[in-house]
């Protein structure tokens, strides 16, 4: 018997196991085919045909697309002053909804991963995670009715002579800051996690201040954890349409693209590009300032 | 290390760089070839065997089992439909190919035919076009060119709304949205519908109460006009509390007291009276409109230029006009049917001159929501088209 027939006998599956042995760079071939083909053809495919949808035009009257490369609507974007305002209000709520949420979830963070107790910690994380069970349009319509005129919040502020925020970018801040802070808690939960107490030990025990302590060794090893967690709250407040329709009259970026998708795909093309940029930015700014170097 | 880095930072923008050239190439070489604007005189001669199927494209409440399913035994047709919201909807779904037909409204149909996604339509084989009440045809939203694109199939005008509450004396102008000093008593209660087709109403209460603008029809507005339609709409901005653009928000905010007054249609009035909500409003039905007259609605079937079922598409536009399923549908939505005979079969007998259907004195004062287009019919391309509508709506809104 020749070896080729030896190698033709043998099963398919070990011939094809075979094929691989010795090879490491057809074995790594092979694992990221899929989510490789993934990643680039439909993920960066997409964004790419996007870029190039955002050079073309349409018809007035017919609404067809026009391909072919004009500025037209990166013009009109930086020419008409209500784009640059709903721009500047979108970028600055992702900041507001960010900051605030830092500041709720931090604290929560600090107590899951530092003070609770085993039990308390996973009791706390259950409490965390239990409003990502329930459907996000449930939650912001909850908010609607809540911040309405008759609404709960009125009815408790009303004895104290005051009134809520009612529909408005105030809406906007108080329920996206609502709705992203289990993608704040937790990235900052893991990051403390991973701070031994010992380091903390050793801060107190050469006369550091408690704020001291927190300054120049909690801070600086929970900030890549904190970056985390703000392009999540900050990215995810970029691109929401839904919840301003709902609690606000006040037009973000989603919005526009939404309402242009239908008659003007192009503009809403170059439209989406604005988060996509800022975000790009951001991730810059973050890189800069060391978030991603222990990663 | 720093020259790995170097070195791959080039492989990444390598691969960048061939994965834009791919996709340019994609998309030049991809959706060049089905580019068939102008939908040209391809209207049906002869109608034959229904296919056995239909994909319609309709406003909620216009395909409605009750006269759909006798339809189908008669017909052979089953009917699948997909509700639309707006017609900026309608039109996107219309491009997809994959729909027979759509009950567009004014502001569809212009854009439909231009873009050839509609074909002509032969009138001759829909018999019960005959019958059609004579001010519904050969209209400028229907009748391109002398060529007819569509069956009418009902009309109705938009509706003031208010909380017979909280609003006092009722209101019987636009004047308590649209005049800046009467509707800053209602700062923060005005509910205004979430389209440029609010421009167009605007443009009505100018056309009453500026008649140095010289509006004469509110979606032929040159620059002027538009200007001053826009302009009073961004006054009302401030004291708007709510855009709405699905009903059942406008509904839960007239209920909640947030909405105190504005524009709704016949299902929000009817829902809200339904729940026992004081409201108030001018509808057709009790013979009021609004002093400066209002918008509103006519709406046309249209045949899909790539139906794969037009037997069946021509037997539905015939169907939905026929005395019995237009009074069906007509009192079922609250409309004023396209069929003359209809009012011999509605369950209301009262139910044809409540809705004025009969009366086109009355229809003089409602103007249907048309597509606005640059040309006005003067030769000069001086108005302002609906791209122009759809960004001042956004720039309105802020």
């Amino acid at each position: 018997m020749t070896t080729e027939a030896v190698a033709a006998k043998r099963p398919a599956g070990r011939r094809l196991a075979g094929l691989f042995y010795g090879r490491p760079r057809l074995q790594v071939g092979a694992l990221l085919a899929a989510p490789g083909a993934w990643l680039v053809i439909l993920y960066l495919g997409s964004l790419a045909v996007l870029l190039i949808t955002a050079f073309w035009t349409v018809d007035p009257l017919s609404g067809e697309v026009i391909q072919g490369f004009s500025l037209e609507n990166f013009e009109t974007l930086v020419n008409e002053p209500v784009y640059r305002d709903i721009v500047w209000r979108t970028v600055r709520t992702a900041a507001l909804v960010t900051f605030t949420d830092v500041v709720i979830a931090f604290p929560i963070a600090f107590y899951m991963a530092k003070v609770a107790s085993r039990r308390g910690k996973g009791i706390l994380l259950v409490a965390v995670l239990m409003p990502l069970w329930s459907s996000y349009l449930v939650k912001v319509l909850s908010w609607r009715t809540m911040l309405s005129n008759d609404g709960v919040i009125n009815w408790a502020l009303g004895p104290l002579g005051l009134h809520g925020p009612g529909y408005g970018v105030t809406a906007v801040w108080l329920v996206m800051s609502y709705l992203w802070l289990p993608y704040m808690v937790l990235p900052i939960f893991a990051g403390l996690e991973r701070i031994p107490d010992s380091l903390i030990s050793a801060s107190e025990d050469l006369g550091a201040a408690p704020f001291t302590t927190f300054r120049r060794v909690i801070l600086p090893l929970v900030f890549p954890a904190i970056v985390a967690g703000s392009i999540f709250t900050f990215s995810l407040t970029l691109g929401d349409y839904i919840t301003p329709r709902l609690v606000s009259n006040d037009q973000f970026i989603g919005n526009v693209i939404s309402s242009s998708i239908t008659n003007d795909l192009p503009f809403a093309a170059a439209l989406a590009l604005v988060p996509i940029v800022v975000m790009i930015a951001y991730l810059g700014v973050a890189r800069k300032l060391g978030a991603f170097e222990h990663v | 290390m720093r020259r790995r880095d170097a070195h791959s930072a080039r492989t990444a923008w390598l691969v960048v760089a061939g994965l834009v050239v791919f996709m340019l190439v994609l998309a030049g070489c991809g959706s060049s070839s089905d580019s068939s604007t102008g939908g040209g005189g391809n209207e049906l001669q002869k109608l034959g065997k229904g296919e056995g199927e239909l994909n319609l494209i309709s406003w909620a409440g216009y395909v409605e089992p009750e006269w759909t399913k006798p339809f189908e035994q008669e017909s052979g047709c089953k009917v699948n439909d997909k509700v639309a919201g707006t017609s900026d909807e309608m039109v996107d779904l219309m491009k997809t190919g994959q729909y027979d037909g759509v009950s567009a409204s004014g502001n569809a149909t212009a854009r439909l035919v231009a873009a050839g996604e509609v074909d002509p339509v032969n009138v001759s084989l829909v018999p019960n076009y005959k019958t059609i009440f004579s001010d519904l045809k050969n209209q400028p939203y229907n009748t391109f060119e002398g060529v007819h694109y569509g069956i009418p199939h009902g009309r109705g005008a938009n509706l003031l709304m208010w909380n017979s509450d909280d609003v006092k004396p009722a209101p019987d102008s636009w004047e308590v949205t649209m005049n800046p000093k009467v509707a800053a008593k209602y700062k923060g209660k005005i509910s205004q519908y979430d389209d440029p087709m609010s421009i167009a109403e605007a443009a009505v209460y100018l056309k009453f109460h500026e008649p140095s603008l010289e509006i004469e029809n509110p979606y032929e507005l040159n620059e002027e006009q538009f200007e001053a339609a826009v302009g009073l709409l961004k006054e009302q901005r401030a004291n708007v509390g709510e855009y709405w653009s699905d009903a059942a928000k406008q509904i839960q905010a007239f209920a909640s007291g947030d909405n105190e007054v504005g524009t709704t249609w016949q299902y929000q009035y009817f829902a809200l009276q339904g729940e026992g909500e004081p409201v108030a409003a001018s509808p057709a039905s009790q013979g009021f409109l609004p002093k400066e007259g209002a918008t509103g609605w006519s709406d046309t079937w249209m045949i899909s230029s790539k139906a794969k079922h037009p037997n069946c598409m021509y037997e539905w536009m015939n169907y939905i006009v026929s005395p019995q399923a237009n009074a069906e549908v007509a009192e079922f939505f609250g409309e004023a049917p396209a069929q003359s005979l209809a009012c011999d079969h509605t369950a209301d007998k009262e139910f044809c001159s409540k809705y004025h259907a009969e009366n086109p004195a009355f229809w003089k004062r409602v103007y249907y929501w048309e597509t606005p287009l640059a040309d006005c019919g003067n030769g000069e391309e001086d108005c302002k088209d609906y791209n122009d509508w759809v960004q001042a709506w956004t720039s309105i809104k802020g």
